[in-house]
Protein backbone atom coordinates (compact mmCIF):
# COMPACT_ATOMS: atom_id res chain seq x y z
CA UNK A 1 0.00 0.00 0.00
CA UNK A 2 1.24 3.46 -0.77
CA UNK A 3 1.59 6.10 2.41
CA UNK A 4 -0.52 8.66 0.15
CA UNK A 5 -4.23 8.41 -0.02
CA UNK A 6 -5.22 11.34 -1.77
CA UNK A 7 -4.59 13.17 -4.88
CA UNK A 8 -4.56 16.62 -5.54
CA UNK A 9 -5.06 17.27 -9.39
CA UNK A 10 -4.56 21.19 -10.20
CA UNK A 11 -7.03 21.44 -13.81
CA UNK A 12 -7.75 24.17 -16.01
CA UNK A 13 -11.03 23.72 -14.74
CA UNK A 14 -10.52 23.61 -10.83
CA UNK A 15 -8.83 21.43 -8.21
CA UNK A 16 -9.71 17.53 -8.21
CA UNK A 17 -9.16 15.30 -5.87
CA UNK A 18 -8.99 11.68 -5.65
CA UNK A 19 -8.55 9.06 -2.68
CA UNK A 20 -7.53 5.83 -1.85
CA UNK A 21 -10.51 3.59 -0.74
CA UNK A 22 -10.07 -0.51 -0.14
CA UNK A 23 -7.77 -0.39 -2.94
CA UNK A 24 -8.98 1.89 -5.62
CA UNK A 25 -8.09 5.56 -6.33
CA UNK A 26 -12.00 7.25 -6.72
CA UNK A 27 -12.89 11.21 -7.23
CA UNK A 28 -13.71 12.67 -4.07
CA UNK A 29 -14.48 16.42 -4.87
CA UNK A 30 -13.61 19.01 -6.74
CA UNK A 31 -12.90 22.56 -5.49
CA UNK A 32 -12.55 25.78 -7.51
CA UNK A 33 -14.94 24.43 -10.36
CA UNK A 34 -14.24 26.49 -13.44
CA UNK A 35 -11.14 28.61 -12.00
CA UNK A 36 -7.44 26.97 -13.21
CA UNK A 37 -5.49 25.72 -10.48
CA UNK A 38 -1.88 26.17 -11.30
CA UNK A 39 -0.49 23.95 -8.41
CA UNK A 40 -2.13 22.27 -5.46
CA UNK A 41 -0.12 21.36 -2.85
CA UNK A 42 0.13 19.50 0.53
CA UNK A 43 2.58 20.47 3.01
CA UNK A 44 2.94 17.09 4.63
CA UNK A 45 4.35 18.64 8.39
CA UNK A 46 0.81 20.16 8.86
CA UNK A 47 -1.22 18.23 5.93
CA UNK A 48 -2.10 21.48 5.03
CA UNK A 49 -3.69 21.84 1.44
CA UNK A 50 -2.90 24.62 -0.62
CA UNK A 51 -4.63 25.73 -3.83
CA UNK A 52 -2.74 28.01 -6.27
CA UNK A 53 -5.28 29.75 -8.49
CA UNK A 54 -5.02 31.82 -11.46
CA UNK A 55 -7.71 33.44 -12.36
CA UNK A 56 -8.03 34.45 -16.11
CA UNK A 57 -9.58 37.83 -14.77
CA UNK A 58 -9.23 38.68 -11.49
CA UNK A 59 -5.43 37.76 -10.53
CA UNK A 60 -3.48 35.18 -9.01
CA UNK A 61 -4.53 34.11 -5.70
CA UNK A 62 -3.76 31.63 -3.08
CA UNK A 63 -5.88 29.20 -0.71
CA UNK A 64 -5.55 26.95 1.97
CA UNK A 65 -7.18 24.05 3.95
CA UNK A 66 -6.25 22.71 7.31
CA UNK A 67 -9.14 20.14 7.15
CA UNK A 68 -8.53 18.51 3.77
CA UNK A 69 -10.65 21.05 1.49
CA UNK A 70 -13.65 21.23 3.81
CA UNK A 71 -13.14 24.60 4.62
CA UNK A 72 -10.51 26.63 2.49
CA UNK A 73 -9.27 30.31 3.38
CA UNK A 74 -8.25 32.62 0.99
CA UNK A 75 -4.86 34.12 2.10
CA UNK A 76 -3.61 37.45 0.82
CA UNK A 77 -1.22 36.75 -2.34
CA UNK A 78 2.15 37.58 -2.45
CA UNK A 79 3.01 41.04 -3.79
CA UNK A 80 5.51 42.00 -5.78
CA UNK A 81 7.07 45.48 -3.38
CA UNK A 82 6.38 48.52 -5.28
CA UNK A 83 8.59 49.69 -7.46
CA UNK A 84 9.58 46.84 -8.80
CA UNK A 85 10.46 46.10 -12.14
CA UNK A 86 10.82 42.95 -14.79
CA UNK A 87 12.84 45.24 -17.18
CA UNK A 88 13.51 49.24 -16.87
CA UNK A 89 10.15 50.46 -17.18
CA UNK A 90 8.16 47.31 -17.07
CA UNK A 91 6.68 46.78 -13.53
CA UNK A 92 6.64 43.62 -12.22
CA UNK A 93 3.11 42.07 -10.59
CA UNK A 94 2.71 38.32 -9.94
CA UNK A 95 1.25 36.67 -13.01
CA UNK A 96 1.80 32.93 -12.17
CA UNK A 97 2.10 30.82 -9.41
CA UNK A 98 4.56 27.78 -10.52
CA UNK A 99 6.10 26.47 -7.58
CA UNK A 100 5.55 25.63 -3.93
CA UNK A 101 7.61 23.63 -1.42
CA UNK A 102 7.65 23.06 1.59
CA UNK A 103 10.91 24.03 4.44
CA UNK A 104 12.97 21.61 6.10
CA UNK A 105 11.19 19.47 8.91
CA UNK A 106 13.23 21.81 11.32
CA UNK A 107 11.82 25.31 9.37
CA UNK A 108 8.00 24.84 10.85
CA UNK A 109 5.94 27.70 9.12
CA UNK A 110 8.64 27.91 6.33
CA UNK A 111 7.17 27.81 2.65
CA UNK A 112 9.48 28.54 -0.97
CA UNK A 113 7.08 29.86 -4.08
CA UNK A 114 8.14 30.47 -7.28
CA UNK A 115 6.32 32.56 -9.60
CA UNK A 116 6.57 34.54 -12.88
CA UNK A 117 7.93 37.32 -13.75
CA UNK A 118 10.96 35.64 -11.82
CA UNK A 119 10.25 36.28 -8.01
CA UNK A 120 10.84 33.52 -5.28
CA UNK A 121 8.77 34.18 -2.36
CA UNK A 122 9.29 32.74 1.30
CA UNK A 123 6.82 32.66 4.22
CA UNK A 124 7.84 31.99 7.75
CA UNK A 125 4.36 31.99 9.07
CA UNK A 126 2.64 29.07 7.35
CA UNK A 127 1.82 31.23 3.95
CA UNK A 128 -0.35 34.44 6.39
CA UNK A 129 2.44 36.55 4.53
CA UNK A 130 4.83 36.08 1.70
CA UNK A 131 8.37 38.27 0.97
CA UNK A 132 10.11 38.50 -1.96
CA UNK A 133 13.44 37.12 -1.63
CA UNK A 134 15.39 40.33 -2.69
CA UNK A 135 18.56 39.24 -2.63
CA UNK A 136 17.74 36.68 -5.86
CA UNK A 137 15.31 39.38 -7.28
CA UNK A 138 18.37 41.62 -7.44
CA UNK A 139 21.09 38.46 -8.90
CA UNK A 140 23.27 40.63 -11.81
CA UNK A 141 22.17 40.06 -14.72
CA UNK A 142 18.61 39.06 -14.56
CA UNK A 143 16.80 41.98 -16.10
CA UNK A 144 19.45 40.81 -19.46
CA UNK A 145 19.59 37.26 -18.92
CA UNK A 146 16.74 35.61 -17.70
CA UNK A 147 13.72 35.65 -20.32
CA UNK A 148 10.00 33.63 -21.16
CA UNK A 149 10.06 30.07 -21.68
CA UNK A 150 6.63 28.67 -22.08
CA UNK A 151 5.60 32.18 -20.27
CA UNK A 152 5.77 35.51 -21.05
CA UNK A 153 8.56 36.46 -18.66
CA UNK A 154 11.31 34.13 -16.67
CA UNK A 155 9.40 31.71 -14.42
CA UNK A 156 10.51 29.92 -11.40
CA UNK A 157 9.04 26.40 -11.51
CA UNK A 158 11.41 23.89 -9.29
CA UNK A 159 12.12 25.20 -5.77
CA UNK A 160 14.53 22.11 -4.18
CA UNK A 161 14.94 21.63 -0.45
CA UNK A 162 17.81 20.00 0.96
CA UNK A 163 16.59 17.36 3.65
CA UNK A 164 20.07 17.64 5.02
CA UNK A 165 20.58 21.01 5.18
CA UNK A 166 17.14 23.38 5.17
CA UNK A 167 19.31 26.28 4.38
CA UNK A 168 20.40 24.55 0.96
CA UNK A 169 18.14 25.26 -2.02
CA UNK A 170 17.91 24.71 -5.72
CA UNK A 171 15.45 26.62 -7.82
CA UNK A 172 14.95 26.13 -11.76
CA UNK A 173 14.13 28.85 -14.11
CA UNK A 174 12.51 29.04 -17.28
CA UNK A 175 14.66 30.40 -18.87
CA UNK A 176 17.44 31.24 -16.84
CA UNK A 177 18.57 27.61 -15.38
CA UNK A 178 19.40 26.35 -12.17
CA UNK A 179 20.40 28.52 -9.10
CA UNK A 180 21.69 27.20 -5.37
CA UNK A 181 22.13 29.07 -2.34
CA UNK A 182 23.80 27.23 0.59
CA UNK A 183 22.89 30.54 3.56
CA UNK A 184 18.65 30.25 3.05
CA UNK A 185 18.35 33.03 0.16
CA UNK A 186 20.96 35.32 1.06
CA UNK A 187 23.35 34.69 -1.89
CA UNK A 188 23.19 32.19 -4.90
CA UNK A 189 25.33 30.92 -7.73
CA UNK A 190 24.66 29.76 -10.90
CA UNK A 191 24.40 26.24 -11.46
CA UNK A 192 24.89 25.59 -15.32
CA UNK A 193 27.94 24.02 -15.65
CA UNK A 194 27.34 21.49 -18.42
CA UNK A 195 24.21 22.06 -19.76
CA UNK A 196 23.42 23.25 -23.40
CA UNK A 197 20.64 25.83 -24.57
CA UNK A 198 20.61 24.79 -28.58
CA UNK A 199 18.55 28.16 -29.07
CA UNK A 200 21.01 30.89 -27.63
CA UNK A 201 24.10 32.19 -29.93
CA UNK A 202 26.23 30.43 -27.15
CA UNK A 203 24.33 27.16 -26.00
CA UNK A 204 27.18 26.81 -23.41
CA UNK A 205 26.26 30.41 -22.34
CA UNK A 206 26.35 30.61 -18.34
CA UNK A 207 22.55 31.73 -17.70
CA UNK A 208 19.79 31.34 -20.19
CA UNK A 209 19.00 27.34 -20.11
CA UNK A 210 16.00 25.90 -19.69
CA UNK A 211 15.06 23.06 -17.25
CA UNK A 212 12.05 22.81 -17.22
CA UNK A 213 11.78 20.66 -14.39
CA UNK A 214 14.24 20.03 -11.06
CA UNK A 215 14.37 17.32 -8.85
CA UNK A 216 16.63 15.54 -6.56
CA UNK A 217 16.90 12.21 -4.76
CA UNK A 218 15.43 12.23 -2.01
CA UNK A 219 17.85 9.94 0.30
CA UNK A 220 21.00 11.24 -1.55
CA UNK A 221 20.65 15.17 -2.51
CA UNK A 222 23.48 15.25 -4.30
CA UNK A 223 21.89 13.73 -7.32
CA UNK A 224 20.05 16.00 -9.03
CA UNK A 225 17.77 15.11 -12.18
CA UNK A 226 16.20 18.10 -15.16
CA UNK A 227 14.22 17.38 -18.03
CA UNK A 228 15.60 19.94 -19.92
CA UNK A 229 13.80 21.96 -23.00
CA UNK A 230 17.25 20.61 -24.82
CA UNK A 231 17.76 16.86 -23.15
CA UNK A 232 17.95 14.84 -19.61
CA UNK A 233 20.42 16.24 -17.95
CA UNK A 234 21.42 14.56 -14.36
CA UNK A 235 24.34 16.00 -11.84
CA UNK A 236 25.94 13.73 -9.23
CA UNK A 237 27.71 16.61 -6.97
CA UNK A 238 25.04 18.87 -6.10
CA UNK A 239 24.32 20.55 -9.56
CA UNK A 240 27.99 21.85 -9.74
CA UNK A 241 27.91 19.59 -13.26
CA UNK A 242 25.28 18.46 -15.38
CA UNK A 243 25.86 15.46 -17.57
CA UNK A 244 23.66 14.91 -21.21
CA UNK A 245 21.62 11.80 -20.38
CA UNK A 246 19.81 11.85 -23.33
CA UNK A 247 18.27 8.64 -24.81
CA UNK A 248 20.39 7.43 -27.41
CA UNK A 249 17.46 7.00 -29.85
CA UNK A 250 16.11 10.23 -28.90
CA UNK A 251 13.01 8.67 -27.56
CA UNK A 252 14.01 9.98 -24.13
CA UNK A 253 14.78 13.33 -25.19
CA UNK A 254 12.41 16.52 -25.11
CA UNK A 255 9.14 16.57 -22.26
CA UNK A 256 8.39 18.44 -19.00
CA UNK A 257 8.24 16.41 -16.32
CA UNK A 258 10.88 14.28 -14.57
CA UNK A 259 10.50 12.14 -11.22
CA UNK A 260 13.23 10.19 -9.12
CA UNK A 261 13.09 7.67 -6.29
CA UNK A 262 13.07 8.87 -3.35
CA UNK A 263 16.16 5.58 -2.45
CA UNK A 264 17.50 4.92 -5.75
CA UNK A 265 19.38 7.66 -7.20
CA UNK A 266 19.76 5.90 -10.12
CA UNK A 267 16.24 5.38 -10.63
CA UNK A 268 14.65 8.39 -12.47
CA UNK A 269 10.92 9.13 -14.76
CA UNK A 270 10.39 10.96 -18.01
CA UNK A 271 7.19 11.54 -20.71
CA UNK A 272 8.60 12.25 -23.83
CA UNK A 273 7.07 14.64 -26.24
CA UNK A 274 7.94 15.56 -29.41
CA UNK A 275 10.02 18.66 -29.41
CA UNK A 276 9.17 21.34 -29.37
CA UNK A 277 7.82 23.58 -32.05
CA UNK A 278 4.97 20.50 -32.10
CA UNK A 279 4.47 19.28 -28.52
CA UNK A 280 1.88 16.09 -28.36
CA UNK A 281 3.02 12.58 -27.70
CA UNK A 282 5.80 10.84 -29.90
CA UNK A 283 4.60 8.96 -32.95
CA UNK A 284 0.81 9.59 -31.62
CA UNK A 285 1.79 7.09 -28.65
CA UNK A 286 1.71 7.58 -25.05
CA UNK A 287 5.16 6.34 -23.39
CA UNK A 288 6.60 6.12 -19.96
CA UNK A 289 10.57 6.14 -20.31
CA UNK A 290 12.38 4.97 -17.15
CA UNK A 291 16.60 4.89 -16.35
CA UNK A 292 17.22 1.88 -13.68
CA UNK A 293 21.41 3.16 -14.42
CA UNK A 294 21.36 6.50 -14.22
CA UNK A 295 20.76 8.02 -17.34
CA UNK A 296 22.80 5.40 -19.40
CA UNK A 297 19.91 3.56 -21.11
CA UNK A 298 16.28 4.17 -21.26
CA UNK A 299 13.85 1.47 -20.55
CA UNK A 300 10.20 2.22 -22.30
CA UNK A 301 6.93 1.64 -20.80
CA UNK A 302 3.70 1.28 -22.87
CA UNK A 303 1.42 -1.40 -20.92
CA UNK A 304 -1.92 0.81 -20.48
CA UNK A 305 -1.25 3.99 -22.08
CA UNK A 306 -2.60 5.08 -25.46
CA UNK A 307 -0.98 3.71 -28.24
CA UNK A 308 -2.77 5.43 -31.30
CA UNK A 309 -3.78 9.11 -32.08
CA UNK A 310 -2.74 10.41 -28.35
CA UNK A 311 -1.97 14.07 -28.80
CA UNK A 312 -1.19 13.93 -24.83
CA UNK A 313 1.87 15.63 -23.33
CA UNK A 314 2.79 16.24 -19.16
CA UNK A 315 3.04 18.82 -18.08
CA UNK A 316 5.92 19.91 -15.64
CA UNK A 317 4.65 19.19 -12.28
CA UNK A 318 1.72 16.86 -13.49
CA UNK A 319 3.89 13.45 -12.20
CA UNK A 320 4.29 12.59 -9.22
CA UNK A 321 6.10 9.49 -7.42
CA UNK A 322 4.62 8.09 -3.78
CA UNK A 323 7.02 4.54 -3.19
CA UNK A 324 6.22 2.64 -5.40
CA UNK A 325 3.16 4.39 -7.15
CA UNK A 326 3.49 7.26 -9.68
CA UNK A 327 0.82 9.02 -11.32
CA UNK A 328 0.42 11.86 -13.92
CA UNK A 329 -1.97 13.74 -15.68
CA UNK A 330 -2.02 14.83 -19.82
CA UNK A 331 -2.99 17.90 -21.55
CA UNK A 332 -5.90 15.96 -23.05
CA UNK A 333 -7.38 15.38 -19.46
CA UNK A 334 -6.27 11.58 -18.68
CA UNK A 335 -5.05 10.35 -15.47
CA UNK A 336 -3.00 8.07 -15.44
CA UNK A 337 -1.67 5.71 -12.44
CA UNK A 338 0.98 3.02 -11.86
CA UNK A 339 1.45 0.86 -8.78
CA UNK A 340 4.81 -1.09 -10.25
CA UNK A 341 7.19 1.82 -10.67
CA UNK A 342 5.62 2.93 -14.10
CA UNK A 343 6.08 -0.41 -15.80
CA UNK A 344 2.22 -0.67 -16.21
CA UNK A 345 -0.76 2.07 -16.13
CA UNK A 346 -4.20 2.47 -15.37
CA UNK A 347 -6.41 5.18 -16.97
CA UNK A 348 -8.31 6.81 -13.68
CA UNK A 349 -10.14 9.24 -15.82
CA UNK A 350 -10.46 10.21 -19.35
CA UNK A 351 -12.76 13.41 -18.56
CA UNK A 352 -10.65 15.33 -16.97
CA UNK A 353 -9.59 19.39 -17.63
CA UNK A 354 -6.16 19.81 -18.57
CA UNK A 355 -3.93 18.88 -16.06
CA UNK A 356 -1.17 21.29 -14.71
CA UNK A 357 -0.21 19.21 -11.32
CA UNK A 358 -0.96 16.24 -9.67
CA UNK A 359 0.07 15.65 -5.92
CA UNK A 360 0.24 12.49 -3.76
CA UNK A 361 -0.53 13.39 -0.24
CA UNK A 362 -2.13 11.95 3.12
CA UNK B 1 -23.72 60.11 -4.89
CA UNK B 2 -22.36 57.92 -7.44
CA UNK B 3 -23.53 54.53 -7.74
CA UNK B 4 -21.11 51.80 -8.02
CA UNK B 5 -22.52 48.42 -9.57
CA UNK B 6 -20.45 45.11 -9.69
CA UNK B 7 -20.52 42.13 -12.27
CA UNK B 8 -22.24 39.27 -10.81
CA UNK B 9 -18.95 36.94 -11.49
CA UNK B 10 -17.55 39.08 -8.62
CA UNK B 11 -20.06 37.69 -6.01
CA UNK B 12 -18.71 34.27 -5.90
CA UNK B 13 -15.76 35.79 -4.35
CA UNK B 14 -17.76 38.23 -2.28
CA UNK B 15 -21.10 37.10 -1.50
CA UNK B 16 -22.09 39.90 0.23
CA UNK B 17 -21.17 42.44 -2.16
CA UNK B 18 -24.10 44.49 -3.13
CA UNK B 19 -24.44 47.98 -5.18
CA UNK B 20 -23.50 50.97 -3.40
CA UNK B 21 -23.37 54.47 -3.35
CA UNK B 22 -20.09 56.97 -2.79
CA UNK B 23 -19.60 61.05 -2.65
CA UNK B 24 -15.53 59.66 -4.07
CA UNK B 25 -14.71 61.28 -7.10
CA UNK B 26 -11.91 59.55 -9.20
CA UNK B 27 -12.21 55.57 -9.93
CA UNK B 28 -8.69 54.86 -7.26
CA UNK B 29 -11.08 56.72 -4.48
CA UNK B 30 -13.62 54.35 -5.16
CA UNK B 31 -11.28 51.20 -4.96
CA UNK B 32 -9.55 52.28 -1.78
CA UNK B 33 -13.59 52.78 -0.69
CA UNK B 34 -14.53 49.01 -1.93
CA UNK B 35 -11.57 47.56 -0.59
CA UNK B 36 -12.30 49.30 3.36
CA UNK B 37 -15.78 47.97 2.56
CA UNK B 38 -14.56 44.44 1.25
CA UNK B 39 -11.52 43.31 2.03
CA UNK B 40 -9.48 41.99 -0.34
CA UNK B 41 -11.60 42.94 -3.39
CA UNK B 42 -9.29 45.60 -4.82
CA UNK B 43 -6.24 42.73 -5.42
CA UNK B 44 -9.20 41.20 -7.79
CA UNK B 45 -9.58 44.63 -9.81
CA UNK B 46 -6.19 45.97 -9.90
CA UNK B 47 -2.46 44.10 -9.12
CA UNK B 48 0.02 44.78 -6.48
CA UNK B 49 1.26 48.05 -8.18
CA UNK B 50 -2.50 49.28 -8.26
CA UNK B 51 -2.83 49.10 -12.79
CA UNK B 52 -6.22 47.67 -13.90
CA UNK B 53 -5.85 43.74 -14.46
CA UNK B 54 -5.98 42.65 -18.22
CA UNK B 55 -9.24 41.11 -18.29
CA UNK B 56 -11.25 43.57 -16.23
CA UNK B 57 -12.91 46.72 -17.54
CA UNK B 58 -14.63 49.71 -15.80
CA UNK B 59 -17.62 51.90 -17.50
CA UNK B 60 -18.32 55.29 -16.07
CA UNK B 61 -21.78 55.33 -17.58
CA UNK B 62 -21.13 53.75 -20.71
CA UNK B 63 -17.99 54.97 -21.58
CA UNK B 64 -14.80 52.64 -20.06
CA UNK B 65 -12.31 54.45 -18.60
CA UNK B 66 -9.12 55.79 -20.26
CA UNK B 67 -6.80 55.89 -17.18
CA UNK B 68 -5.98 51.83 -16.37
CA UNK B 69 -2.89 52.45 -15.07
CA UNK B 70 -3.33 55.09 -12.16
CA UNK B 71 -7.04 55.17 -12.44
CA UNK B 72 -7.18 59.19 -12.61
CA UNK B 73 -10.67 59.11 -14.47
CA UNK B 74 -12.77 61.43 -12.72
CA UNK B 75 -16.49 60.45 -11.82
CA UNK B 76 -19.45 63.30 -11.20
CA UNK B 77 -22.55 62.62 -8.57
CA UNK B 78 -25.24 61.84 -11.23
CA UNK B 79 -22.26 59.23 -13.20
CA UNK B 80 -22.95 55.26 -12.66
CA UNK B 81 -19.69 53.13 -12.14
CA UNK B 82 -20.10 49.75 -13.71
CA UNK B 83 -17.20 46.96 -12.71
CA UNK B 84 -17.06 44.38 -15.20
CA UNK B 85 -14.94 41.35 -16.24
CA UNK B 86 -13.95 40.94 -20.09
CA UNK B 87 -16.02 38.60 -21.70
CA UNK B 88 -12.81 36.50 -22.85
CA UNK B 89 -11.66 32.53 -21.47
CA UNK B 90 -12.81 29.56 -22.23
Amino acid sequence: MPTSNHLLIGTRKGLVVYQLSNGNWTHKSTFFTGIPVSIAYSDKRTNTWWACLDHGHWGCKLHRSIDQGQHWEEIPAPKYPEGAEIKEGVPASLRLIWAFEQGGDDRPGKLWMGTEPGGLFESTDNGNTFNLNESFWNFPGREEQWFGGGRDYAAIHSVVVDPRDSDHIYVGISCAGVFETTDAGKTWEVRNNGLRADYLPNPQAEVGHDPHMLVACASNPDVLWQQNHCGIFKSTDGAKNWIDVTAENKLANFGFAMAVDAKNPDQAWVIPGVSDEIRVAVDGALVVCRTDDGGKSWQEYRSGLPQDNSFDIVYRHALDISDDYLVFGTTTGNLFLSNDKGENWKALSHYLPMVYSVHFCQ
Amino acid sequence: MTKVKFTYALKRFFPGLEELETSKTSIKEILDEIELLHPGMKGYIVDEQGVMRKHVNIYINETLIKDRIRLTDKVAPDNEVFIMQALSGG
